[in-house]
């Protein structure tokens, strides 16, 4: 369970600070698949951020299953989101000149899982995420965009995680590709029950989500409950 | 993070970037190589000065005429140049003192010696049959002085190597040709076994005939221009050398040992003085080659910052999929001691290389010792891990999300 209450980030630019978040408050229940959406610059990363436990809020509050996330340390964050959260970065970063398999084996190098079931275990993330068997071997420049987003997916499944945070997954898919991803995490949340929350700009793309919450200005402006067609 | 999947990823890093790995090590490959050459060189250097002045005999002593002052502290005006020493005090000296194994005079001086058309300048010892045991003396052929030879002054001659190439061709029959010193005849009895080595005067350069002879013919005096005393063992060496002292100061008449005059060469000091000169050479050697070392080790530095830049976006996803500080730390940190480490090993094979073509061609004895194959062993993976560190920490404390954003 995520509860976040009154969450502010400020950056320091230059010399001056600047709010980027100004007080963000919800909770998120285990199971529940959230999409967050806002224009540009509005703070989505940097609230998916704080909720991965890449980063810490400024002010406020974090609790990720009980368990204040705000006041912990570096390394304490690393076990957090080595243990419990899958990320799917807006920009993906796969290691470059790396291949599929590796680069979705990586953080369970970090968990020190043996070599054998890693191997075993990216190959079913990669299932599960939808790439055919002929790609793992390839290197990472050497996908397609549609490719490099499930290898993606794949890694950010690998570790079995019960909250997965996606930053625009399907920002560079066209829309059949996109539907087929969408898809994916839709599987993961109703077969696997796994907390989603998802970043998207396109309406059609919220509406595969069972609750969107809307943010402009670093503050929350809407978040609608939907109903499972 | 397993120290397998680590040694795993530093393999993996290092050969994507084969070419810059590669002069980064050679670096410290040259650095190293050169430590153990010079160091190697060095001990040769050593060994072989001091193996060269044992062979001049051991446990030697050496009297000589001239005021008394310490070895090396100012240049002699030449043997013989004052004549202090005679006949009488070799006969006193072998009389009064009983710890000692064996005593040469000597008289020496250049002449011109001829034979059949050819002629050489070189130097004449007239010495006693003692003088092969002092001064480790072998024969080639024919036999070194003998006493009835001494005692008669026979004009017999035992000649160097080197002077019987220059007088009957490399190798020649030497055995009962006649030469001319100084326009007297003299036979050839034997010749000397190849000595080597030019330092303190060629023995393979040198004609030696009977004291007797040459006191009667050449030299025309009772003065002998150094006397040899060879030691029981090294330990009695400067005992002894008072015990000549107060010999010769008494036979001289001569109260106080300040005005002494004649003076004595112990070999130990010649060994010692030779072996501390050659000491600061290899030191210095090895100073150089270290520098070279440090180069190399900046060199690897270099590269890891420029690593660390360069995979920015690389540590900021390790660290968001969940590496910590330590494993990142580690990571580069094990990259930088692996290179040092293993050019270390290239550099000490060079090393020892190296150093044995040297020793091969010639050019200088050479020794590579273990201990300076240890030490370099240890101070590649040191300079790895100080000049890996500063880059290592770097990247473990970039900040992920930073790390992330970056272009
Ligand atoms: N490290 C940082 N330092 C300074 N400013 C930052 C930093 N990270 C983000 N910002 C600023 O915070 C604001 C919100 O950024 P954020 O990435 O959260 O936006 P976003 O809602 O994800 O936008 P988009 O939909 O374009 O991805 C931006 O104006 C950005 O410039
Ligand atoms: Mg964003």
């Amino acid at each position: 369970m995520i509860q976040i209450e009154n969450i502010t980030k400020t950056y320091e630019v230059g010399g001056e600070s600047f709010q980027v978040l100004r007080g963000v408050t919800f909770t998120i229940q285990d199971g529940e698949f959230v999409a967050i959406m806002g224009p540009s610059g509005s703070g989505k990363s940097t609230l998916m951020h704080i909720l991965g436990a890449l980063d810490t809020p400024t002010t406020g509050t974090y609790f990720l299953n009980g368990k204040d996330v705000s006041v912990l340390t570096e390394d304490a964050l690393a076990d957090i989101r080595l243990g419990q959260i899958g990320f799917v970065f807006q920009s993906f970063n796969l290691l470059p000149r790396t291949t599929v398999l590796r680069n979705v084996m990586l953080p369970l190098v970090y968990k020190e899982i043996e070599k054998e079931k890693r191997e075993e275990r990216a190959k079913g993330a990669l299932k599960s995420a939808g790439l055919h068997e002929t790609y793992f071997d390839h290197l990472s420049n050497q996908l397609s965009g549609g490719q490099i987003q499930r290898v993606a997916i794949a890694r950010a499944l690998v570790n079995d995680p019960s909250l997965i945070l996606a930053d625009e997954p399907t920002g560079n898919l066209d829309s059949k590709t996109g539907e087929i991803v969408l898809g994916t995490f839709q599987q993961l949340n109703q077969e696997q029950k796994r907390t989603i929350i998802l970043i998207t700009h396109e309406p059609d793309v919220a509406e595969h989500a069972d609750r969107i919450i809307f943010i402009k200005d670093g503050l929350m402006v809407s978040d609608t409950k939907m109903h499972r067609k | 993070m397993k120290i397998r999947d680590l040694f795993e990823e530093t393999f993996f890093a290092l050969s994507t970037n084969k070419a810059r790995s590669g002069l980064t090590m050679l670096g410290i490959v040259i650095g190293i190589a050169s430590v153990i050459a010079m160091v190697a060189i060095g001990q040769g250097a050593q060994n072989s000065v001091q193996s060269s002045i044992e062979a001049l005999g051991s446990n030697l002593l050496q009297v000589r005429p001239g005021a008394q002052r310490s070895f090396g502290g100012g240049v002699s005006s030449g043997r013989g140049s004052a004549q202090t020493l005679t006949i009488e005090d070799v006969s006193a000296l072998k009389k009064q003192i009983l710890s000692m194994k064996a005593i040469a005079p000597e008289i020496s001086s250049r002449y011109q010696v001829t034979t059949k058309g050819t002629n050489t300048n070189t130097s004449i010892v007239g010495t006693t049959d003692a003088y092969a045991s002092v001064r480790n003396l072998k024969m080639e052929i024919g036999s070194f002085l003998s006493e009835q030879q001494v005692q008669s002054g026979a004009k017999v001659a035992m000649i160097g190597s080197t002077v019987r190439d220059d007088l009957f061709g490399e190798g020649g029959e030497a055995i009962g040709q006649t030469i001319r010193i100084n326009g007297i005849q003299f036979v050839i009895m034997g010749v000397t076994q190849k000595k080597g080595g030019t330092g303190f005067g060629s023995q393979d350069d040198m004609i030696f005939i009977p004291l007797t002879t040459m006191q009667k013919y050449l030299s025309g005096n009772k003065y002998v221009s150094t006397i040899s005393i060879q030691g029981i063992d090294a330990s009695s060496l400067s005992d002894l050398e008072t015990q000549i002292t107060n010999v010769l100061l008494n036979e001289h008449h001569i109260a106080d040992p300040t005005s002494a005059d004649f003076n004595i060469l112990n070999q130990a000091d010649i060994v010692e003085t030779a072996s501390s000169m050659t000491k600061t050479l290899t030191t210095l050697l090895a100073a150089v080659a270290g520098i070279s070392l440090l180069v190399g080790g900046i060199g690897i530095m270099n590269m890891m910052l420029t690593t660390v830049t360069e995979r920015t976006k690389e540590i900021g996803l390790r660290k968001a999929i969940g590496a910590k500080r330590i494993d990142i730390n580690r990571q580069f940190l094990i990259e930088a001691v692996c290179m040092t480490l293993i050019g270390g090993i290239i550099g000490i094979l060079l090393g020892v290389g190296v150093s044995f073509v040297v020793s091969v061609l010639g050019v200088t004895q050479t020794s590579v010792s273990l201990s300076s194959v240890l030490l370099a062993f240890g101070v590649s993976t040191g300079i790895g891990i100080i000049f890996g560190y500063y880059p290592a920490r770097r990247a473990a404390s970039l900040n992920p999300i930073v790390a992330l954003r970056y272009e």
